[in-house]
């Protein structure tokens, strides 16, 4: 498969990100990179091996039902560029 | 030209676990904001999510009580949507191996019994409160209700009209409430339902194009959407003109829906396995020990009011699509040995009282005992049906103890013939026109008298012994 302009277009729109023409570049020849290199693992013959859902092989791994204390506010907000009343301001979305 | 609708829904339903998801933050509903909320559903770099196994149970709960097959090896993807009510920019969700498929739920339509056919079920976290700030014209985030589980659960397109909609919910909803796995109170989102909709032409073979209605939270609001939106497909095809596929915002207090940007509509997620979450295995041990935890259904149920209390379907249908009204029928039927008598409180005067005041099922607030309590002291001759009533009112609005209420009142049934007969001579020289029209052959002002008798003896002597006085007086 081959990388346009227009599918990193398309992706920088999904990602809410504005590149540069020189990282649209580099972006480019990166995910070509990428794509090749499963072209390569594509040349094996998978049929007869079970998918792989988790590198680890474990299951189960849950926390109980039950209630801690949460963070405390000014401690959650203290990293957030902006924020007002209590809560993380962002730029307007829809509506 | 004659249309058929086509409807599925996928509804989202937030379970009553006591901590979130992936996290030990609360899920109670409500508080300041982002007061519920820590490292891992905030997103903080770093933080590995951890699986509620309550979560696991509710859902195979859910999967069982609606006749699916349990997915032994499940397990979580990634959901990826840049949009600020998700913090890590991604929601945790199943879409390859969701944990429950291919049951179905039986609704009582118009046209007899229907299956409605669940796809599949499977478990999310919820995202965050979004508020527009008019002052500085921006949106501030708050993230208690974000992490909070979720089942989503998808149906067939089964249902054709907005009655089936709202039969399959009330049916769902009852199975949610009485497997205690969502309280399902519409007005906290706790349930909610996107609906899907096309029409075609009747006898056509494939679906027309569908339209997407996001986050409907009232039974009210789906039907008026389903209305309209039916209707707004239609007039376009009788135009010859196209449906267009797209997700459109119904607005109630308008009552049109409108179709949302473009950019919110790019469903393009790029799913992958969920790298932090490993997956879940399900034993049969574990299917058969919640098998053996699951409640009476709200099917069996009602089939065994009818076969065993002999109560009218209908009245059936009411109770036991609300689990609030079948604690109080079973509790009732406790006190008083009597279904008949108890169904009918309920679907009577009950009814009168929720509709009078606005009230659902669900906050039905006094002690479930009183109702047992008043039918009992009615049937003993101990009250009258009169005054049975004003009791039940004085429980449902004060929640009054039924016995401490009459004592203090003296609203016990008048005894005392000649107390009766006193009063009712006293309402005869104050009505003498009527007592003249009476013996002059009106029979209408015998009824008249009977009524003014009852009131001035405030309802509390029976009807039959101020009739036979009365007669006795009147020759
Ligand atoms: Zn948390």
């Amino acid at each position: 498969m081959q990388i346009g302009s227009d599918l990193v277009n398309y992706l920088e729109a999904l990602a809410r990100i504005e590149l540069t023409d020189t990282q649209r570049e580099k972006c480019k020849s990166d995910l070509q990179d990428i794509l090749s290199y499963i072209d390569t693992l594509n040349e094996l013959d998978t049929s007869g091996v079970e998918p792989l859902s988790h590198s680890f092989p474990v299951t189960n791994v849950f926390h109980e039902d039950c209630v801690q204390e949460s963070k405390d506010r000014d401690g959650l907000l203290l990293n957030a560029p902006f924020k007002k009343d209590g809560c993380f301001k962002v730029p307007k979305t829809v509506e | 030209m004659n249309y058929e609708i086509t409807i599925g829904l996928e509804v989202h339903t937030e379970l009553s676990t006591k901590s979130k998801i992936f996290c030990n933050c609360t899920t109670l509903f409500g508080g300041e904001p982002n007061t519920h909320v820590c490292e891992i559903c905030s997103g903080m770099p770093g933080t590995l999510p951890l699986l509620n196994q309550t979560v696991v149970e509710y859902a195979v709960k859910t999967g069982l009580a609606t006749n699916c097959s349990i997915t032994r090896y499940n397990k979580f993807d990634r959901k990826n949507y840049f949009y600020p009510d998700l913090p890590k920019a991604y929601q945790i969700s199943q879409l390859y191996l969701p944990v429950c498929r291919n049951g179905y739920v039986e609704i009582d339509s118009d046209a007899g019994k229907k299956k409605v056919r669940i796809h599949e079920i499977h478990m999310e976290e919820d995202a965050g409160k979004l508020i527009h700030d008019p002052w500085e014209d921006c949106t501030l985030v708050d993230y208690n209700r974000c992490g909070v589980p979720l089942l989503e659960i998808v149906s067939e397109p089964d249902m054709s009209s907005a009655q089936e909609v709202i039969d399959y919910l009330e049916k769902l909803r009852a199975i949610l409430q009485y497997t205690g796995v969502s309280d399902c109170k519409m007005q906290e989102g706790s349930l909610r339902a996107d609906i899907n909709l096309s029409v075609r032409p009747a006898g056509q073979k494939e679906l027309g194009t569908r339209t997407e209605m996001k986050n409907m939270n009232s039974f009210k609001a789906i039907t008026r959407a389903i209305e309209s939106e039916s209707k707004r497909q239609i007039e376009l095809l009788e135009e010859g003109k196209e449906v267009v596929q797209q997700t459109r915002r119904w607005d109630d207090n308008k009552g049109t829906s409108y179709s949302m940007r473009s950019k919110e509509d790019a469903h393009d997620y790029k799913y992958f396995p969920e790298p932090d979450l490993p997956p879940i295995e399900i034993s049969d041990a574990q299917i058969d020990e919640i098998k053996s935890s699951m409640p009476e259904l709200p099917q069996n149920k009602k089939l065994r009011y009818i076969s065993e209390f002999g109560l009218p379907q209908y009245d059936t249908g009411i109770i036991t699509n609300s689990i609030h009204l079948v604690y109080l029928f079973e509790e009732t039927v406790k006190i008083c040995k009597n279904p008949k008598i108890a169904a009918n409180w309920i679907m009577v005067e009950l009814m009168k009282l929720l509709n009078d005041s606005g009230t659902l099922p669900e906050n039905i607030n006094f002690n479930h005992s009183s109702l047992g309590k008043i039918i009992v002291i009615l049937e003993q001759g101990k009250i009258t049906r009169e005054t049975a009533k004003k009791v039940f009112g004085e429980v449902f609005y004060n929640d009054v103890d039924p016995d401490t209420y009459i004592k203090d009142n003296n609203l016990s049934v008048m005894t005392d013939s000649l107390a009766i007969r006193t009063a009712i001579e006293d309402v005869l020289t104050q009505n003498e026109k009527s007592v003249n029209e009476y013996k002059g052959g009106k029979t209408q002002a015998f009824q008249y008298l009977i009524g003014q008798s009852m009131r001035a003896l405030k309802g509390q002597a029976q009807a039959q012994e101020v009739t036979k006085i009365l007669k006795d007086i009147l020759g």
